[in-house]
């Protein structure tokens, strides 16, 4: 069996739905970080069958809100010498900044680099953002 | 953002209380105009249209005018800056310091907000995009207001582009927050309003919707009825403008079904979509509802630039 070694202090963000674990890799832009992280897919889990988990040493500032846009049934443990010294669960942000386009091409943030696009969620069942500009809805998909 | 300044981009930044006290000093002026010609004095509104417009234009500088006041600002987005690659935060935050309060009409939806953002005056939605148009809104409710006495316990007919029509979607988004509000909504298919804004309205307020295509199956119905043009400028393909823009058009014959006491009202500009016969009907409204635009701008002028109680 594969065997990875615990960190001394950092995150690891675990329960990663199996297939997620990539996709918050490329997101958080882990490639191109110059500390310690470690990816790891396809792990048996008695909770998920199999999960994603990645780990990165030394680093505990990351988006917390993009995590929760992805993956929103992750856990984050936060290390301390070699302790988890705090849980989080993660949950589907109400305020997004930033993090995607909105899709209606008429709206201002899709021509003027000062506008940002905000978004709040519509608690409608989906994960669906209103944006604070224009209004429309844009559906959030990887 | 400068949270202190008071803005009008969207129909909700006002309540319904300051919307109701804008008609009522719009009507108040609309009756003894000269009582408030001097109440702008020194004061300059830029209208920064990035867009052509003509009634909105001109009844907000006619509006300045009328109090006293004066415009510094530009109709043609190609005699500015904007020519040059500007971006609007940098034209508002220079604009902002030569005039007191902005007015901006433009293409791209959101984009008065955006301006709104960087401005340390007050910001006016002239109409952006298909979005809103509260300031057309405030017109509607002033002339609803004139001639109905109230503005609840209506029921409504909009009819024509409701996908495109800003001027629907504020007057949509605005009388749903009265009272007792039921809306008829003709359209083609094509042209139904938006999913988000019909859930949106439905969601938040207690609100009556029925969806039409033939404005027959409910005009008897109707204290109001809203025609609206269908918008050339907003068809990226010309066959489907062709196909749609003929779809209603309303004729005195038609009329016959309708209450006397029915108000016809449009935004304007109109094209096809009412006859020339209805404009000799009594219940024809929308020459005397764009007039009625000087008058509630004049308020609204007033109000935000906090000199209404110096009259």
């Amino acid at each position: 069996m594969l065997k990875v070694t615990g960190i001394q202090k950092g995150i690891v963000i675990d329960h990663i739905a199996k297939g997620n674990g990539i996709k918050i890799f490329e997101k958080l832009n882990l490639a191109k970080v110059n500390y310690p992280v470690v990816l790891l897919i396809n792990v048996s889990s008695q909770k998920l069958g199999q999960k994603d988990i990645i780990k990165i040493q030394d680093n505990v500032d990351i988006d917390f809100t993009m995590l929760g846009l992805i993956d929103p049934k992750a856990t984050v443990n936060i290390i301390e010498d070699e302790k988890i010294v705090s849980k989080m669960s993660l949950e589907i942000p109400k305020e997004v900044t930033g993090l995607f386009q909105c899709k209606n091409p008429r709206c201002v943030t899709s021509v003027d680099d000062y506008a940002v696009p905000k978004f709040t969620r519509v608690e409608n069942g989906k994960i669906q953002y209103r944006c604070n500009y224009c209004e429309e809805l844009t559906e959030y998909k990887l | 953002m400068n949270q202190t300044v008071k803005h009008l981009v969207d129909p909700n930044d006002f309540t319904v209380e300051e919307i109701n006290q804008v008609i009522d000093l719009g009507l108040k002026i609309h009756s003894n105009p000269a009582q408030y010609a001097r109440l702008c004095e020194g004061k300059i509104l830029g209208p920064l249209f990035y867009e052509p417009s003509t009634r909105t234009r001109l009844s907000f500088e006619s509006a300045m005018l009328r109090l006293g006041g004066q415009v510094l600002g530009f109709s043609d987005a190609n005699t500015s800056a904007v020519k040059k690659g500007e971006s609007l935060a940098d034209t508002v935050r220079v604009l902002d310091d030569y005039c007191d309060a902005l007015v901006m009409r433009h293409p791209m939806e959101g984009a008065p907000k955006l301006a709104s953002e960087y401005s340390t005056v007050p910001v006016i939605n002239g109409g952006d995009g298909g979005h809103q148009h509260p300031t057309q809104t405030l017109t509607d409710l002033i002339s609803i207001k004139y001639y109905k006495g109230h503005i609840s316990n209506l029921k409504i007919a909009i009819c024509g582009d409701l996908l495109f029509g800003r001027t629907v979607h504020s007057l949509l988004k605005t009388l749903s927050r009265f009272e007792n509000i039921t809306f008829y909504l003709i359209s083609p298919p094509e042209l139904k309003i938006p999913k988000h804004l019909k859930d949106y309205l439905l969601d938040t307020y207690d609100v009556s919707i029925s969806e039409f295509t033939d404005l027959e199956d409910c005009i008897e119905e109707a204290d109001i009825l809203y025609m609206t043009r269908i918008q050339k400028e907003r068809f990226l393909n010309e066959e489907e403008y062709m196909r749609l823009k003929d779809s209603y058009i309303l004729t005195r014959d038609k009329l016959s079904e309708a209450k006397s006491d029915l108000m016809v009202l449009h935004p304007l500009p109109r094209v096809n979509e009412i006859h020339y016969d209805v404009d000799r009907d009594p219940r024809a409204k929308y020459f005397e509802q764009a007039a009625f635009g000087v008058y509630v701008r004049m308020a609204l002028i007033s109000i935000l630039l906090e000199v209404a109680d110096h009259a």
